[in-house]
């Protein structure tokens, strides 16, 4: 009887190990999870700052990775905010001064309304398949879900972060926690996604916690409250003439 | 020559009105001087430091490099020139790197600029040589302006953030091995200073600077293709055009000083011609011509200014002295306005401005001297003479 046990477990050990996926192809299966033609949601943000707790409300619109069209809806005075990204460019209408910015070059790096995020970071357009080799390095429960360790190392030098790992979910490849690391090895920034939903036919992330590694405090969260997949949205949305 | 022992005699004979005057004129003066002063010490200093530590003999920046606009700083950094190689060899000229990054105090973020340095660089009096420490983290000096607003001292382990020429994030810990006092905040404000080749292996820059300070004994005439030769002059504009405002805006004081002065001569000058008419009348009838008398009094008025310039020589001196050796101290928080600014700071009396503001004074006092003196050509001399009112 034990040695049956034994050859069903070494049997069954050796067949998960066939069955691992590679690096890759955990990419490959996020991104299908994740990926969609376009989205519609309104979200919160919590910016857990030295001094006070501020909440941002936003409604956005965004195809693919490529167009996104946010408007801030609260507190008031942020209301009437309006940001436009279309590929590598980013704009924003203030309705205070009644003009239109173009965010570029270093303004990028500013950060997103006090958040742990940057304008940057928001426009993170990161192809990580091309961009990353990634190699499971290991396994590891969060939140009780079993997780895939996936290492991604730059192929050029030309990416924010030289290193990367992330913790996908093994049954629903959903990434659960991401580090980022600076070329020396030093983690820069964490984000943890939770109360992962499922809508429709994915599995999606409702409370994502972005977090300064180097700054004390607790980070910004960023709460989806309703999201949309795959809705008709009317081109007119992603053009500067609908910031004002 | 009458006139003016005339004038003096009269003048001395009013008494307390006189003296009066001759105080109240002594103070603007000195006032006037002593502010003056103050700002041409202020500016003598500035200019002494910031070539001292700052500016050099002048600089060369690279093509893309605005100080003003730190968006550009990732594109300004470029290979050493072989122009300025000899010159980088021989400690005649030393090249700066600049790297915007983010330092983290106590995990509190704080942006600022990361500035390498040659440590055996003598162009500078900045004690780069600090540099040279033996340290597991990366040894960094900085200013106590730095160190105040960042809570850091000597000794201390801290976090800094930057990006290397590709954009790459990196990160590292660096230790404070020295915290430099001095009086420009350009060179302290919102910086770490660091090894050269150090910033550039973290650039990923090597061999590249941003600019160049030019030390003594540079001479090149040759123009430098990427690189822009700032002289001296126009790296202090900034600094005398906000010298210029300060006398502009001080100047004003002084108006309304003059004017009460002038007010009080004008004031004493009308009194006389009212009180002394029966005098007026007697020396126009023993033989003195209008013009003269109007003299004679214009002489007694501008004498006001003679005797200030001569009080303010005997007591004035002295306190001008004993101010320029003590200095003024400036109110604590003044240096971090962002201008070159000491702690004390000692004013300079130059000839020019002692001279300059004496004659001043005697001008207005001579033109305010005579406006109320006219009166006297239109008097009759009977009547005068008579004492009655005209």
């Amino acid at each position: 009887m034990k040695t049956l046990i034994t050859i069903l477990l070494l049997t069954g050990s050796c067949l998960i190990q066939a069955q691992n996926p590679t690096g890759k192809e955990i990419l490959e299966k996020i991104d299908k999870n994740m990926a969609s033609k376009s989205t519609i949601s309104t979200s919160k943000m919590i910016i857990h700052g030295a001094r006070q707790i501020r909440t941002i409300e936003a409604k956005s619109w965004g195809i693919g990775d490529e167009k996104s069209f946010t408007e801030y809806l609260a507190p008031a005075r942020e209301k009437g905010t309006k940001m436009l990204k279309l590929e590598d460019e980013l704009w924003i209408y203030s309705p205070g001064s009644d003009r239109i910015i173009k965010i570029s070059g270093h303004m990028l790096k500013q950060s997103l309304m006090g958040s742990d995020l940057s304008y940057e970071d928001m426009m993170d357009n990161v192809k990580l398949l091309e961009d990353y080799d990634a190699v499971v390095i290991g396994s590891e429960l969060i939140d009780e879900r079993d997780c895939w360790i996936v290492e991604l190392q730059a192929k050029t030098a030309e990416v924010n972060y030289q290193i990367r790992k992330i913790w996908v979910d093994k049954v629903r490849y959903i990434p659960l926690k991401e580090e980022l690391y600076a070329k020396s090895g030093k983690l820069l920034k964490r984000t943890e996604l939770s109360n992962i939903t499922r809508i429709g036919n994915r599995w999606y992330p409702k409370k994502i916690v972005f977090k300064d590694m180097l700054k004390k405090g607790d980070g910004t969260e960023f709460i989806i409250d309703e999201i949309e997949f795959d809705k008709e949205i009317d081109e007119y949305i992603f053009t500067k003439a609908s910031l004002k | 020559m009458i006139a003016i022992k005339l004038a003096y005699r009269n003048l001395v004979g009013a008494g307390l009105r006189t003296w009066l005057n001759v105080i109240v004129l002594a103070f603007v003066l000195f006032m006037i001087i002593w502010h003056y002063g103050i700002l041409d010490g202020w500016n003598e200093q500035a200019n002494r430091d910031m070539k001292a530590w700052e500016v050099g003999n002048g600089q060369y920046w690279q093509e893309n490099y605005d100080p003003y606009d730190f968006f550009t700083l990732e594109e300004s950094h470029a290979k050493i020139p072989e122009a300025l190689k000899k010159a980088t060899n021989d400690g005649i000229v030393t090249p700066i790197l600049i790297n915007q990054g983010s330092i983290y105090p106590e995990g509190r973020i704080q942006s600022m600029l990361l500035k390498g340095i040659t440590p055996d660089q003598n162009v500078i009096v900045l004690p780069s040589e600090e540099l040279n420490v033996e340290s597991e983290e990366i040894p960094v000096i900085i200013g106590r302006r730095m160190a105040k607003s960042c809570k850091l001292q000597e000794g201390d382990v801290t976090t800094i953030r930057w990006r290397d020429i590709n954009g790459t994030f990196d990160a590292t810990e660096v230790k404070i091995v020295k915290v430099f006092n001095c009086d420009v905040p350009n060179v302290d404000q919102g910086q770490i200073w660091i090894h050269i080749e150090k910033l550039q292996e973290m650039m990923q820059a090597y061999g590249e600077a941003t600019m160049f300070i030019i030390g003594e004994d540079f001479e090149m005439n040759e123009t430098v293709s990427g690189w822009e030769y700032k002289d001296f002059d126009f790296l202090m504009t900034e600094m005398n055009e906000m010298m210029k405002m300060k006398k502009v805006g001080g100047s004003f004081m002084y108006v309304i000083l003059m004017l009460l002065a002038m007010l009080a001569i004008f004031d004493t000058q009308v009194l006389s011609i009212f009180r002394r008419q029966k005098e007026i009348g007697t020396y126009i009838a023993m033989g003195m011509t209008r013009a003269q008398v109007v003299s004679l009094f214009t002489v007694e008025g501008a004498m006001h200014a003679i005797l200030a310039v001569i009080f303010i020589g005997i007591f004035g001196t002295p306190l001008l002295i004993w101010l320029m050796s003590i200095g003024m101290t400036m109110p604590a928080g003044s240096d971090d306005m962002g201008i070159a600014i000491a702690e004390t700071i000692y004013p300079v009396y130059g000839a020019g401005l002692i001279i300059g503001t004496s004659l001043l004074i005697f001008v207005i006092t001579l033109i305010v001297s005579y406006l109320p003196a006219r009166k006297i050509s239109k008097m009759k001399p009977t009547d005068a003479i008579k004492g009655k009112i005209q």
